[in-house]
C-alpha cells in the first residue's frame, strides 16, 4: 500500500492592473498597464517589488531549504505568464529562484492558460492558443513538460474535464465542493465523466483554508494554530484514504497571512511534522495520480470555482459590466488575431486576465463583505471605465492597422 | 428645537431636514417645541408646537430688506442692535434671542437642540438660563457656504463660540465632521456623525407623462443622454467646473446634453461661459422650478451630478437616485459617504468627470448597474434611525447620566 500523502499546490499570479486610463488618454496613449502613480496598487512594478520582497523571495528560499532537508517534500505550483512578465522585469532573482525548485526534480508545474483568463467560457480557440503559450513559456524556462491541467480560479465543469482529457493530460484540478460531492470525501483521486485517462483532484477547502483564510484570524477559535495540532487534523481527515489536497494561492505565504503572523516558521515544522511518521510522505499532483487509481466518477455539469460561499463565477460573471466587458473583448478576437500585431495581441490577451472583471464585482454590495473583495480601484465603476476605455482603444489600434471597421459595437 | 425654517416655508434642504426629523422623534416620544424665527401657518406639523419669535411674514425672516447673504450682514454683536430693529438679520436673531429667553423661563427644556449658526446665540443663551444640554447640529458651517472664499468673520466666529459651548455636536457627515475639527479646532470625541436620511413616501407615487421636457425627450430618443443638476448656482456648488466638464466631454462625444436646473448668483456667468466654450445649445437653463417641473427634471436626466465645492450632505443626489438616475458626486459632498454605486470625484478634475460622464453614456451596462445598484442603497438610512440617534444622544446628556 503506497503511503498517505499531502499533495501542496500553490498558484503564483500576478495580473497587469490597467492604470487610471481616462477616455482622453484613448486613442492618445497605448501604456494601459503602465500606471505612473507611485501611492497606488494599480502601479504594478510597485506591487511586484513589494509582493517578491514579503512572499516570493522568503518562501522560495523557505521551499528550497525544506526540498533539500526532506527529499520526500514536494510541490506543485502553477505559474501564470502574466507573473513571468513582470518578474523577469522587476525581480529576476525571484524567477532564477523557481528554476532552482524545479531543478530539484522534487517541484511540479502545473498547467494553465499564460494569462490567467476567462477564455474557455468564450473562445475555445483562443483558450488553447494560450494553453499553449503557457506550455511553451514553461519549456523555455524550466525545461518541463507539464501534464496536469489547472483553470483560471479553479473553474472547472465535466465539459473541461473532457476537453483536457482528449487534449491529453493526464490530471486536472477543481474544488472539493460539498454540494458536488456530496457523502464522498475529497481525499481521493476521482474520473470525470465521459473520459479515458484523465484524473480528478479536488480541494479540501477545510484544511486549504486553515492556512489560506484563517491562520491569522486572531477571533478564530483556533488561532494560533500550532504545526502539531494542524497536523493531528491531516491525520484525523486522511483516515482511510490516501491523500490530502492543500491548494492555495502562493502568496498565502507572506502577502495574505504576512510573516509576523508566524506562517513560514508554522510552515517549516508543519512540514517536519508530518514527514515524521514514516506513513506519511508528499505527493506532486502527477504523482498522486500515478499512485493512485480513481475511487469513482464525480460529475460536475455547472461550472464550479474555489470562490466565495456560492463556489460559482458571478465575482467575475455576476453583473451586467463584467459581461459588457468581455463580450466586447471576445468580440474582437478575429480582428486582433488577423492584424499579426503582437504588442496589439498581446495587450488585448493581457484585458483577458480575470482580475480585471474580479474588480468590477458589486457582490459585496449585497453581501457587505467590503473586505472579501480587494481591489486597486476606488469602486467596481472606475474599474469598468478604465478597463473600458482602454479597450475603445484597443479598437482604435485595429481600425487603424485594418482601415475599417468601427470604434462602436 | 432652535430652528430657522420648515416646510412650506423654506428655501432649502435645513428646513426639509428639521420638518422630518422632527416628525420622527415626535413618534419615539419626544415632546418638541420648535421656535422659527416667522409667524406662519404650517400645514401637517401637528406633532410639535411650533413657535413664532417674531410677527414677521416667512419671507421676511432673514430681515425686512431681502434675502439672507452673509456678505451684507452687519458685523456686529447682539448687544449692539436694537431689539426693534427687524431691518436685518441681525435683528430678526436678537428677537429671536429674546423669545427664547422668555420661553424658557417658563418651559425648562431636557435638552436644547440647535440647527446651524443661525439659531446658536439663541441656544447658547437658553443653555445659561436653564442649564440644560446644548446639542449644536450642525447642517453646513460658513466655510461651506462660501465655497473657496473665506466667509464672513462674524458667522464664524459665532459658529466657534456655538461649537465651543455646545455639549455635544451633530454633523451631518464626516466631512462636515473634520471640517469642524480642522477650522474650528473642536475636539473630535465631542462630534457625532448622523446623516441625514430621505423620506421616500413624501414623495410621493408619480406617473411621469414626458411632456414637461419635450425637447430633451426628443433628443433621448436620438440617442443623447441628459446629465443634470439640481441647484442652487452659487460658488459652494462648482458648477463653472461642471461646465468645464461638460465642454470637454464633447470634444471625445457629443450625443450629451446638460440640464441646469436653479438659479442663483452665478447664472449669467454660466450662461457666458457655455458661450465661451462653444456648448450653449447643449446646455438648458431652467431657472427656479418648484413641483411637477423640478420632480420632472429628475425624470428627464439619465445622470445627475452633484459638483459641490462643499457639501456637508447633499439631500438632491438621494432625490436623484430615487428617480432613477446615475449619479457622479464629489469627493467633497457628504452624502457620498453612505452611497457605494456611484462615481466621485475631486471637484476640480473636470477631465474625471467627463470621462465618468461619457464612459455612462455609452456603455449601457454601466448605466444600469449604477442606476440599478444605487436603487439598495439611498433609502437605508431612515429618519427613525436619525431619530433613534438622537434620541439615544438627548439621553446620554441628561444630568447624572452615565456618559
Amino acid at each position: 500500500m503506497s503511503k498517505r500523502g499531502i499533495v501542496l499546490y500553490l498558484h503564483v499570479h500576478q495580473p497587469w492592473r490597467v492604470r487610471q486610463y481616462s477616455i482622453f488618454d484613448t486613442a492618445e496613449a497605448h501604456d494601459y498597464f503602465d500606471e505612473k502613480a507611485q501611492d497606488t496598487d494599480r502601479n504594478n512594478e510597485k506591487v511586484l517589488r513589494k509582493v517578491a520582497d514579503k512572499s516570493y523571495r522568503p518562501m522560495n528560499a523557505l521551499l528550497e531549504k525544506l526540498l533539500k532537508k526532506h527529499p520526500e517534500f514536494k510541490v506543485s505550483l502553477s505559474i501564470t505568464g502574466t507573473f513571468i512578465e513582470q518578474a523577469e522585469q522587476w525581480a529576476p532573482d525571484v524567477i532564477e529562484s523557481f528554476k532552482r525548485l524545479v531543478t530539484t526534480g522534487q517541484v511540479e508545474i502545473v498547467s494553465e492558460t499564460y494569462y490567467h483568463s476567462l477564455a474557455f467560457f468564450y473562445s475555445r480557440d483562443e483558450f488553447e492558443r494560450q494553453v499553449e503559450l503557457h506550455r511553451k513559456k514553461i519549456r523555455e524556462l524550466f525545461g518541463v513538460e507539464t501534464s496536469v491541467f489547472r483553470n483560471t480560479e479553479l473553474s472547472y465543469n465535466d465539459e473541461l474535464g473532457q476537453w483536457a482529457d482528449s487534449y491529453g493530460f493526464k490530471g486536472i484540478l477543481a474544488e472539493g465542493w460539498d454540494p458536488v460531492l456530496e457523502w464522498r470525501s475529497p481525499n481521493h483521486v476521482y474520473r470525470p465523466p465521459n473520459t479515458k485517462n484523465i484524473s480528478l483532484l479536488l480541494k479540501n477547502y477545510r484544511l486549504s483554508d486553515d492556512l489560506a483564510f484563517r491562520f491569522s484570524n486572531q477571533a478564530w477559535s483556533e488561532w494560533p494554530l500550532t504545526a502539531d495540532r494542524y497536523s493531528e487534523w491531516i491525520n484525523a481527515a486522511i483516515e482511510n484514504s490516501p491523500l490530502i489536497n492543500l491548494f492555495m494561492d502562493y502568496e498565502t505565504f507572506g502577502e495574505h497571512q504576512w510573516e509576523d503572523t508566524g506562517i513560514f516558521n508554522f510552515f517549516e515544522s508543519f512540514v517536519g511534522t508530518w514527514l515524521q511518521n514514516p506513513e506519511n510522505t508528499f505527493y506532486t499532483v502527477s504523482e498522486a495520480i500515478e499512485s493512485n487509481k480513481p475511487a469513482g466518477e464525480i460529475g460536475m455539469p455547472h461550472t464550479v470555482t474555489w470562490a466565495d460561499t456560492e463556489r460559482d463565477l458571478t465575482a467575475w460573471l455576476g453583473n451586467s459590466m463584467q459581461q459588457e466587458a468581455l463580450r466586447h473583448l471576445y468580440a474582437l478576437e478575429s480582428a486582433i488575431m488577423r492584424s499579426d500585431d503582437i504588442a496589439l495581441i498581446g495587450d488585448w490577451r493581457r484585458l483577458q486576465t480575470s482580475d480585471h472583471v474580479y474588480y468590477m464585482c458589486t457582490k459585496w454590495f449585497t453581501d457587505g463583505d467590503v473586505h472579501a473583495y480587494f481591489s486597486p480601484y476606488s469602486s467596481p465603476y472606475d474599474a469598468f471605465l478604465y478597463f473600458m476605455n482602454a479597450l475603445r482603444d484597443v479598437r482604435y489600434r485595429l481600425m487603424l492597422d485594418q482601415k475599417h471597421g468601427g470604434l462602436h459595437g | 428645537m432652535l430652528g430657522w425654517e420648515l416646510p412650506p416655508h423654506n428655501s432649502g434642504g435645513l428646513g426639509v431636514a428639521c420638518y422630518h426629523m422632527s416628525k420622527a422623534l415626535a413618534l419615539k416620544g419626544a415632546s418638541i417645541d420648535f421656535v422659527v424665527p416667522y409667524d406662519a401657518y404650517h400645514p401637517n406639523a401637528e406633532f410639535m408646537t411650533i413657535h413664532a419669535a417674531t410677527k414677521l411674514g416667512p419671507l421676511d425672516r432673514y430681515g425686512l430688506m431681502g434675502a439672507y447673504d452673509s456678505k451684507y450682514l452687519r458685523r456686529i454683536g447682539l448687544d449692539e442692535v436694537e431689539a426693534n430693529d427687524l431691518k436685518d438679520m441681525r435683528g430678526v436673531q436678537k428677537h429671536y434671542v429674546k423669545f427664547v429667553e422668555h420661553f424658557v423661563k417658563n418651559n425648562k427644556p431636557d435638552a436644547i437642540h440647535a440647527h446651524d449658526w443661525l439659531t446658536m446665540e439663541a441656544g447658547m443663551r437658553a443653555k445659561e438660563l436653564t442649564d440644560a444640554p446644548l446639542i449644536v447640529h450642525v447642517h453646513a458651517t460658513e466655510f461651506d457656504r462660501s465655497g473657496e472664499s473665506y466667509g464672513n468673520p462674524l458667522v464664524h466666529e459665532i459658529e466657534y463660540q456655538g461649537l465651543m459651548m455646545a455639549d455635544r455636536i451633530i454633523a451631518v457627515s464626516t466631512i462636515t465632521k473634520n471640517i469642524i475639527i480642522q477650522r474650528y479646532g473642536i475636539p473630535a470625541d465631542k462630534i457625532e456623525v448622523i446623516y441625514n436620511a430621505i423620506d421616500v413616501a413624501s414623495l410621493g407615487e408619480y406617473e411621469y407623462d414626458q411632456r414637461t421636457y419635450r425637447y430633451l425627450e426628443e433628443l433621448k430618443s436620438e440617442g443623447y443622454t441628459v446629465v443634470s443638476t439640481i441647484t442652487r448656482f452659487t460658488i459652494q456648488k462648482g458648477l463653472t467646473h461642471f461646465i468645464r466638464a461638460a465642454a470637454r466631454a464633447c470634444e471625445k462625444y457629443d450625443k450629451l446634453v446638460f440640464l441646469l436646473a436653479g438659479d442663483g448668483e452665478q447664472r449669467d456667468e454660466l450662461i457666458r461661459l457655455s458661450a465661451d466654450l462653444g456648448i450653449s445649445d447643449k446646455v438648458f437653463f431652467t431657472g427656479f422650478i418648484r413641483g411637477k417641473q423640478w420632480r420632472d427634471a429628475y425624470h428627464v436626466a439619465d445622470i445627475f451630478v452633484m459638483s459641490s465645492v462643499s457639501e456637508p450632505f447633499g439631500l438632491t443626489a438621494l432625490e436623484a437616485a430615487h428617480y432613477g438616475n446615475a449619479l457622479i458626486i464629489t469627493k467633497q459632498s457628504g452624502v457620498g459617504e453612505i452611497l457605494h454605486s456611484i462615481f466621485r470625484y475631486d471637484f476640480w478634475d473636470v477631465d474625471a468627470l467627463a470621462d465618468q460622464m461619457i464612459g455612462i453614456a455609452t456603455s449601457p451596462a454601466l448605466s444600469s448597474e449604477l442606476r440599478n445598484n444605487v436603487q439598495h442603497e439611498y433609502a437605508r438610512i431612515s429618519w427613525h434611525d436619525v431619530a433613534n440617534q438622537c434620541m439615544a444622544l438627548y439621553s446620554r446628556m441628561r444630568k447624572g447620566a452615565i456618559v
